[in-house]
C-alpha cells in the first residue's frame, strides 16, 4: 500500500514523470538496437559512439548551438563513417583506439572552450554529458526524446526481419538479393540516433552499458531471435525504471548509477547455473 | 576548471625565458619529472601491448582506474593509490577469465557492461563525495597540478620495478608475443607470462592515468609505441624510439598546457595522434614507392627481400 502511494506521489513531480516517460522510450529503443548490435558483434561501435557523443555535444555547446544538434550530427555521422570504412579497409584496433582517444581529447578542448568563453556556461556541462542528467529533462525535451525513440523503435522493428537474416548469415542473405550493405548502414544510423538520445538519459560514458547489458542478458536467456529481441527491450525498460526509482528513493544516488546497477545485476543473474544447460550457444554459433 | 585559473602564463616569444619561468615553479618541475617517468614506462609496456594486440585490455584497465581514483578520494587517500589498487586487481581478473581481454563476440557485451558499470560506480563515488564535481574532469582527462616530490619518487620507484620486471621477462615475452604456439611448444610458460604482463600493464596504466586521466591513457600507452613500430620493425630501434616519442609528446603537452588555458590531456592526445598519423603517412608513402620500384625492376625479387615485408604486420 505505502509503496504504491509513494510511487504515485513520485509521478506527481513533473521531473520524475518526464524521466519515466523519456527514459522508458529511450530504454526500449536501446534494448532493440542493442540486441542487433550484440548479434552483429558491433559492440565496439557503441564504444566508439560514446566517445564521439561527448565531443559532438560539447562542440555544439562551445559554438552556442543546441546540444542535441551536435549529438545527433556526431553520432550518426561517425556511425555511418564506421559502416562505410568497416568493409573496405579493415582498420586495426590501434588506429581506431588512437583516433577515438584523440576525439575525446578534442572533447575536453571544447569543454574548456565552453566553460571559459560562454558567460552563461554551466560549469557541470561536461559531467552531465558524460554521466547523463535524466532528472533535468524539461517537458519539451522529454516529449522530443519520446518521439525520436519511438521513431527509432518503429524503424528497427520494420527492419527486424531482413536485418536478422543479414546478421545471421550475410552471404546467403546477399545471395537472396537482400541489400546487405544498405541494411548495415541504415542500422548503424539508427544506432547513432539511439546513442544520441541515450546520452541525454545515462550519459555518453554509460550508454554502452544500456546497449550491451539487456541485449547480452536476453541472448543468454533465450534462443529464439524474436523472443530475445522482445526480452531485450523489456529488460531495458525494467532496468531503466528500477534505476529511476532507486535514484528517486535515495537522493544521493545518481539515477545513471541506479540504471547501470540494475542492468549489471540482471546481466549477472543470467550467469547463475540453470538446470536446462547453456542453450545460448546455438545462437552464438550461428551469429 | 582548475587549469584555467592556475596556469595561464603569457608566452613571451623568447623560449629560454619562458622555460626558465615555467621551471621556476616547483609543481611544473615535478610535472615534467613525472611526465618523463610515466612516458618511458608507458611506452615500454605499450610496445608489448601493440605487439600482442591487447589494446582492448588496456582500454578496460584504464576505465577501471576512474572508480579507483574517485573511490580513493571519497575514502580520503591520494587518488594514486586508488588507481593502483583497482588497475592491478582488474589486471588479475582479466588474466583469470579467458577471452575477457578480447573485443568481440559475447564477451564484448560482458566487457562493455562491466566497463559501463565501473564508470557508473566512479560517478556514484563522485556524487557521494559532495563538492568534488570540478575534480571529475581532472580524474577523467588529466591534470598536472599538485604533483608532490613524494609522488614523483613513488612513480619513479614503481616505474623502476615494472621496467626491471619487464626486462626480466622481455625475451620470452617477445617470443611468446610473436609466435605463441611455437613458444609454447618450446616450453615457454605462455600463460604465466601473459598474466605477469597484464599485471605490469595494470601498473603502467595506473601510472599513466595520473597525468592523462582515465579516458586518455591510450595517448601515452599505445600511440607512441604504435608510432615507433610503424617507423621501424626492429625491436632494438623501435622500443627506445617509442620512449623518446612518449617523453617528447608529454613534455610538449605539458608546456602547451602551461601557456594556454586548455587541459593537458587535449594536448597530449593531439600531439600523440599527430605523430601517429604522420608515421602512417610516411609508411604508406614508402610502401608505395618501394612497390613501384619493385614493379619497375625487370627481375622480380623474392618476397622476403622486399623492404616492407617484415613491417607489414602492423598494417595488416
Amino acid at each position: 500500500m505505502s509503496w504504491s502511494s509513494v510511487g504515485l506521489a513520485a509521478l506527481d513531480h513533473p521531473f520524475f514523470l518526464h524521466a519515466v516517460l523519456a527514459g522508458g522510450a529511450i530504454a526500449v529503443a536501446a534494448g532493440l538496437t542493442g540486441y542487433f548490435l550484440v548479434l552483429r558483434a558491433q559492440i565496439f561501435t557503441g564504444d566508439a559512439l560514446s566517445h564521439t557523443a561527448f565531443t559532438g555535444a560539447l562542440a555544439a555547446l562551445a559554438l552556442g548551438w543546441d546540444l542535441r544538434i551536435g549529438l545527433f550530427a556526431a553520432t550518426i555521422g561517425v556511425a555511418l563513417l564506421l559502416g562505410v570504412l568497416g568493409r573496405r579497409s579493415r582498420a586495426d584496433d590501434v588506429t581506431i583506439g588512437s583516433a577515438f582517444s584523440w576525439i575525446l581529447g578534442l572533447g575536453v578542448f571544447f569543454l574548456t572552450l565552453y566553460t571559459t568563453t560562454r558567460s552563461t556556461a554551466n560549469g557541470n556541462a561536461g559531467v552531465s554529458v558524460l554521466f547523463g542528467s535524466i532528472f533535468g529533462l524539461s517537458a519539451s525535451a522529454a516529449w522530443t526524446a519520446v518521439l525520436i525513440a519511438l521513431v527509432v523503435c518503429a524503424a528497427v522493428l520494420a527492419l527486424a526481419r531482413p536485418l536478422l537474416f543479414a546478421s545471421l548469415d550475410e552471404a546467403v542473405a546477399a545471395a537472396r538479393g537482400l541489400p546487405v550493405r544498405l541494411l548495415g548502414l541504415a542500422f548503424l544510423a539508427l544506432v547513432g540516433a539511439c546513442a544520441a538520445e541515450a546520452t541525454q538519459a545515462v550519459g555518453s560514458l554509460l550508454l554502452l552499458g544500456l546497449l550491451a547489458a539487456p541485449a547480452g542478458a536476453a541472448q543468454r536467456l533465450t534462443d529464439s531471435p524474436y523472443r530475445a529481441l522482445a526480452l531485450s527491450a523489456v529488460l531495458a525498460l525494467g532496468e531503466m525504471w528500477a534505476g529511476l526509482a532507486l535514484g528517486y528513493a535515495v537522493p544521493s544516488v545518481p539515477p545513471s548509477f541506479g540504471i547501470m546497477a540494475a542492468a549489471t545485476v540482471v546481466y549477472g543473474l543470467t550467469f547463475l547455473p540453470r538446470p536446462s544447460g547453456r542453450r545460448g550457444r546455438a545462437v552464438r554459433a550461428l551469429a | 576548471m582548475p587549469l584555467a585559473d592556475a596556469a595561464t602564463a603569457p608566452w613571451s616569444w623568447n623560449p629560454l625565458t619562458d622555460v626558465q619561468l615555467m621551471w621556476s615553479y616547483p609543481f611544473m618541475v615535478n610535472a615534467f619529472r613525472a611526465g618523463a617517468v610515466i612516458a618511458v614506462l608507458a611506452a615500454a609496456v605499450g610496445w608489448f601491448v601493440v605487439l600482442r594486440r591487447q589494446t582492448f585490455a588496456a582500454h578496460t584497465l584504464a576505465v577501471v582506474g576512474f572508480p579507483g581514483a574517485s573511490g580513493a578520494v571519497l575514502v580520503g587517500v591520494a587518488a594514486g593509490y586508488g588507481y593502483f589498487a583497482f588497475c592491478l586487481a582488474a589486471a588479475v581478473v582479466i588474466a583469470l577469465i579467458p577471452g575477457a581481454g578480447q573485443g568481440r563476440g559475447e564477451e564484448s557485451a560482458l566487457t562493455g557492461t562491466v566497463q559501463a558499470f565501473l564508470l557508473a560506480c566512479g560517478f556514484l563515488f563522485v556524487a557521494l563525495y559532495k563538492g568534488f564535481l570540478g575534480g571529475v574532469n581532472a580524474l577523467l582527462f588529466g591534470s598536472f597540478l599538485g604533483i608532490s616530490d613524494g609522488q614523483v619518487a613513488l612513480l619513479a620507484v614503481v616505474a623502476a620495478v615494472v621496467l626491471a620486471a619487464l626486462a626480466a621477462v622481455g625475451r620470452p615475452l617477445l617470443f611468446a608475443s610473436v609466435d605463441t604456439s611455437v613458444a609454447a611448444a618450446r616450453g615457454v610458460p605462455v600463460r604465466a607470462l601473459s598474466t605477469v604482463f597484464l599485471v605490469l600493464l595494470g601498473a603502467a596504466t595506473a601510472e599513466a592515468s595520473q597525468i592523462t586521466g582515465s579516458l586518455l591513457v591510450f595517448a601515452l600507452l599505445v600511440m607512441p609505441a604504435a608510432t615507433a613500430q610503424l617507423l621501424s620493425a626492429r625491436p632494438v630501434v623501435s622500443l627506445p624510439l617509442g620512449m623518446l616519442i612518449g617523453v617528447a609528446v608529454s613534455w610538449l603537452g605539458l608546456t602547451a598546457a602551461y601557456f594556454s588555458p586548455y587541459p593537458v590531456g587535449f594536448y597530449v592526445t593531439s600531439f600523440a595522434f599527430g605523430t601517429y598519423v604522420l608515421a602512417r603517412l610516411w609508411r604508406s608513402a614508402r610502401t608505395a614507392r618501394s612497390s613501384r620500384a619493385a614493379a619497375g625492376e625487370s627481375r622480380p625479387r623474392p618476397a622476403a627481400e622486399r623492404p616492407a615485408a617484415p613491417a607489414g604486420r602492423a598494417a595488416a
